[in-house]
């Protein structure tokens, strides 16, 4: 079971952090700016796997952003990059060629994404196509529900 | 409330990507329009001027120069979004959440915004729900009190009609799950399982698996519906389903056994294999392909539950063999997915009871992917390597080769694990060849790898060292390679093998030490390998005779590589090379110590007049040492050339061999230190007993010990000789289980560190203490002369050819004794051992006897002051033990013939 994933950029800046066990607020923070300090002190060319208090901790580097999960021992280091992969192809997917931009300005449907490829730390489908589906019916119903138009685009600010 | 003007930041890109952005309209217009409309409809947002937007906050905060300002920002929009939030703002609530959740990503708190969530999630918007269960993720923890109304939004939730609802409900219970929100919803997550539709039956599986991770009890109630999970054909279904067996069968024997026997339809086993030999065999289908491999992440979660399903289960075991050699042999590995799948069943053979012909095919994919280019799969083969190489040590030898490559990886975890292997690999065949490559790696490795490197190639050699000679020259390879890295205890385990090696080996261990001691001096590293100086000062303080005799020439010291680089040095080269290590600023006072013992020790060892002025140059000179221990020591030290000239040979003789590992475990430091005392533990157990009854015997004496309780049970007075010979040190923190040979050598040397148990070394790690004590109380003997037999004696005990004679001196309220041991018997009485004890009125201070051992017409001495404040006639008892011929024999006696007026 995946106990949390993290998203930082080279600069060491949390994008997306996602808690599968509970943690108070203070060793979250703790937890991750040690993380973040470790897997940003390696070097390119050291493995991708790291054993880290009681977890293993799986990272990837994909263009500036690092994702980074903590998995519990009996976990197949391997499928992690695989999952961090498939998050990523979402991702992609999703905003046309992510960057990291994309993922500040548009937090929330990273998070989105996430929550419909990975549940309670396990992943809930295999299909590309079913996340995507999924979350473009749940952007229309926010459509739909929202009026469209003038407005829009320009918000009320 | 139909408010026409919803927040819509959602789905808006920054402006810069926003393929939507008309220009046409002007700002300024747009702003008029918007103005009125609020005006119309929206009385609250009057009072309220309109929150920043989402990108705009994100903005603001990017553009920030300094950490302050970011600060400012982020303060300023905070009191904002309180003040909203104060004000039941329910229109904006959504977006303030939103930008709340990025200001908390930044680390700043955001617990305020807890409720607004669940009031998000209580509006019956899809928007407001979404936001508001990713707040609720992001900010709520189990810990939360709020809880309790969040189960009730959660219970609505999962009874919704919109599939995304409930959906979003089983999301947030999968991740923040308390116990007790666990028990509350259970129930409607095992209706959800139910459900015919996939993406809630899915998500409500994951929920259970967490239901139950939360809470074991829960389990039963899922198992019905978790049965039919496996029958279906959509792939979420099946990995979540495959997941959720998986938690209960590790969470239970019995769910196993269910599992196993009744599923259903049908057994477990031949369903999870049929699943997995159609994800094998069925053609490309492009949902669930990864790089030519199908669904490789439900492939992985069928193996690991196969794993658990046929370990120590054979006939299930059997009925998974052939789709594991199966997938082991037409899985495509040019991708890491495809190595993925074999990492796993790779797993699955070793934990199963599978054939024979499985395992080494399993065994040899590992080794294959230690040659993979990518350092991930090299990694996994070595930690994989590691966990079975305790069950299949003669498969995992075969890619010995491969592993000890690895050694040299330019990845550290990869070295690391390769490392870790090679240790476990090492046996009595190839230790030497394996301590060759590993040697070569812990010369080349990183700091962090030498100490637990050093240490581990010390434990190999000694226990499959092939020789002794072999053993010696590992260690001093390790030494020399290892430098400061190397533990403390080393030092002390190698003192030990040296100190009990055969007597050509102790000159050989002499020799190598000096060519490395001799090149680390010239090339100024010593203070990058001191533990090698400390072990090479010992070696040729006790063994220097032997360095520099002729005999040395007949000793071959041609290495591994045929070379023999050693010159025998003239005793004054050797002491100059003491000289230039004592005179460097940056050896550590510890190896200093060794040092200037060592070079006492030369004293005696050395003969030729100019090395032996030199020598006691050097020791007068640390007589003024800035550092007080070394002072001490070279006070202590000078005094053997002066006054105490005549004690110095025997002092500084050879110390005996020690037999006790150096490293030794706690348990057995007690029986090392009886042992020490004498090699029967029978007599020493009599030899305490009898104490026992000597001290409990007589109340109105005490056995020297000024702080003995009379009341010690029997029980812990096993260690009563030990305490009372370490009160002699007194003011060395020794535990009861102080070895005894501190007593019993009477030569200080940083040896006594050695035999000591490593978890007493603490207090010991330089022989300073046992030295200057030994010497204060010369010292403090006052007057103390030669001419013994001036002053009245009393014959104390005479006895089997021993006779124990007392020399008095009178002092005031305090009287000096010399006890004089002196045998007439034909036989050498060893490990002679006196004891007193007097009454409690008195206190007495014994002092190191001369020897342990008593040659026939020898004579062992030994100083004991007594003060006796009240004056009283002295009584004393007395207790002698020795060996002779190897017998035990102890004597006791009541000393009461002194002079009535010997305190005046």
């Amino acid at each position: 079971m995946m106990q949390f994933m993290l998203l930082f950029s080279r600069q060491g800046k949390l994008r997306l952090q996602k808690w599968y066990v509970a943690h108070p607020d203070k060793l979250k923070k703790k937890i991750t700016r040690e993380l973040i300090t470790t897997v940003l002190a390696r070097k390119p060319k050291m493995c991708s796997f790291l054993e880290w208090k009681d977890v293993k901790i799986v990272y990837k580097r994909y263009a500036s952003l690092y994702f980074c999960c903590a998995m519990e021992q009996e976990d197949n280091e391997l499928l992690t990059l695989e999952l961090i992969h498939r998050y990523v192809e979402l991702l992609d997917k999703y905003f046309g060629s992510v960057c990291e931009l994309d993922i500040i300005f548009n937090f929330e449907k990273a998070y989105f994404i996430l929550d419909e490829l990975v549940l309670g730390g396990e992943l809930q489908e295999t299909s590309k196509k079913n996340v995507l589906k999924a979350i473009a019916a749940q952007d229309l119903l926010q459509e739909e529900e929202t009026p469209q138009g003038f407005f829009d685009d320009h918000g009320l600010g | 409330m139909a408010y026409p003007m919803y927040e819509v930041d959602w789905s808006v890109l920054p402006p810069e990507q926003n393929r939507r952005f008309n220009p046409a309209f002007n700002i300024a217009t747009i702003k008029q329009v918007v103005n009125e409309a609020i005006e119309r409809v929206a009385p609250v947002s009057v009072r309220m001027p309109t929150p920043t937007r989402l990108r705009d906050l994100i903005r603001q905060i990017r553009a920030a120069r300094t950490a302050a300002e970011e600060r400012s920002v982020v303060n300023k929009e905070c009191a904002y979004i309180r003040s909203t939030f104060r004000e039941e703002d329910s229109v904006w609530r959504c977006r303030n959440i939103a930008k709340l959740l990025y200001i908390h990503m930044l680390g700043y708190p955001a617990h305020f915004g807890q409720l607004e969530c669940l009031k998000l999630i209580a509006s019956p918007r899809f928007t407001d729900k979404r936001v508001g269960y990713l707040g609720a993720m992001l900010l709520l923890d189990e810990r939360q009190d709020v809880h309790l109304l969040i189960t009730n939004c959660l219970k609505n939730d999962l009874n919704s009609n919109t599939q995304f609802v409930v959906g979003l409900a089983l999301c947030t219970l999968g991740a923040i799950a308390s116990p007790e929100m666990a028990r509350d919803l259970a129930s409607e997550v095992e209706r959800l399982i139910k459900s015919p539709n996939a993406y809630i039956k899915k998500k409500a599986a994951l929920c259970a698996f967490r239901i139950i991770r939360r809470v074991p009890d829960l389990m039963e109630m899922f198992l019905p519906a978790t049965r039919s999970l496996l029958t279906e054909k959509n792939h979420g279904v099946l990995i979540t389903g495959v997941t959720l067996i998986t938690e209960m069968c590790e969470n239970s024997p019995d769910t196993l056994n269910h599992f196993k026997k009744e599923s259903g339809q049908r057994e477990i086993v031949p369903n999870l294999v049929r699943i997995l030999k159609n994800l094998i065999l069925a053609g490309y289908s492009p949902e669930h392909d990864v790089s030519g491999v199908s669904d490789p992440f439900l492939q992985v979660k069928i193996l690991r539950l196969l794993r658990i399903l046929g370990k120590n289960d054979a006939e299930a075991s059997e009925a998974m063999n052939d789709i594991l050699a199966q997938v082991a042999t037409n899985t495509e590995t040019s991708k890491n997915v495809g190595n993925t799948i074999l990492y796993e069943t790779v797993l699955s053979i070793m934990d199963i009871k599978s054939e024979s012909s499985l395992r080494v095919l399993a065994i040899n994919i590992l080794g294959r992917f230690l040659l993979n280019n990518d350092k991930n799969i090299r990694y996994v083969a070595l930690n994989t390597l590691l966990r079975t190489v305790h069950v299949d040590t003669s498969a995992v030898q075969r890619h010995r080769t491969t592993i000890l490559e690895c050694l040299k990886d330019p990845d550290v975890s990869i070295r690391r694990r390769a490392m870790e292997l090679s240790f476990a690999l090492i046996n009595g065949q190839n230790i030497r060849s394996m301590m060759k490559e590993l040697l070569t790696f812990l010369e080349r490795s990183d700091a962090e790898f030498k100490a637990h490197c050093s240490s581990a190639m010390v434990l190999a050699a000694e226990r499959y060292a092939p020789s002794n000679k072999w053993h010696l020259d590992t260690l001093f390879r390790v030494l020399l390679k290892a430098g400061n890295y190397l533990r403390d205890d080393t030092v002390s385990s190698t003192l030990q093998i040296v100190s009990s090696a055969a007597p050509e080996r102790q000159a050989y261990a002499a020799m190598r030490l000096w060519t490395s001691l001799e090149r680390s001096a010239v090339s100024g590293d010593a203070t990058e390998k001191q533990p090698l100086v400390q072990v090479a000062a010992w070696t040729i303080g006790e063994y220097g005779d032997l360095l520099v005799s002729e005999a040395s020439n007949a000793i071959s010291m041609v290495d591994e590589d045929g070379v023999d680089d050693f010159v025998r040095p003239t005793e004054e080269y050797v002491i100059d090379v003491y000289q230039k290590l004592l005179w460097s600023t940056q050896l550590s006072i510890n190896t200093k110590e060794y040092l200037l013992l060592s070079l006492a020790k030369l004293s005696t060892r050395f003969t030729t007049q100019p090395s032996q002025d030199k020598i006691r140059v050097i020791i007068d000179t640390f007589g003024s040492h800035i550092h007080i221990e070394l002072q001490q020591r070279g006070v202590e030290l000078s005094q053997l050339y002066r006054k105490y000239a005549h004690l110095r040979p025997a002092l500084l003789e050879r110390m005996p061999a020690m037999d006790a590992p150096g490293g030794a475990a706690h348990d057995d430091a007690d029986n090392d230190a009886l042992s020490d005392v004498s090699p029967d533990h029978k007599p020493d157990h009599v030899n305490n007993d009898a104490l026992l009854d000597l001290i409990i015997g007589s109340d109105s004496l005490t056995n020297g010990d000024v702080e003995h309780k009379p009341s010690q049970p029997p029980a812990s007075n096993n260690n009563t000789s030990s305490n009372d010979i370490l009160d002699l040190l007194s003011g060395l923190d020794l535990t009861p289980t102080a070895p005894a040979s501190v007593m019993n050598n009477n030569v200080a040397s940083p040896g006594l560190t050695a035999g000591l148990p490593a978890s007493l070394a603490p207090g010991l790690t330089s022989a300073a203490p046992p030295a200057s004590l030994l010497l204060d109380g010369l010292f403090a003997a006052p007057m103390q002369t030669p001419t013994m037999q001036d002053l009245p004696t009393v014959t104390a005990l005479e006895k089997n050819g021993l006779r124990i004679v007392f020399g008095v001196q009178r002092g005031g309220d305090s009287v000096t004794l010399t006890m004089r041991a002196q045998s007439s018997s034909p036989s050498t009485l060893t490990d002679f051992l006196f004891q007193a004890a007097v009454p409690r009125t008195f206190q007495l201070d014994m002092m190191s006897p001369s020897g342990t051992v008593l040659p026939p017409q020898g004579e062992i001495t030994q100083v004991l002051k007594i003060t006796n404040p009240s004056r009283s006639a002295l009584r004393l008892r007395i207790r002698v033990s020795y060996n002779v011929d190897g017998v035990p024999v102890l004597e006791q006696a009541e000393v009461n013939s002194f002079p009535p007026d010997l305190f005046n």
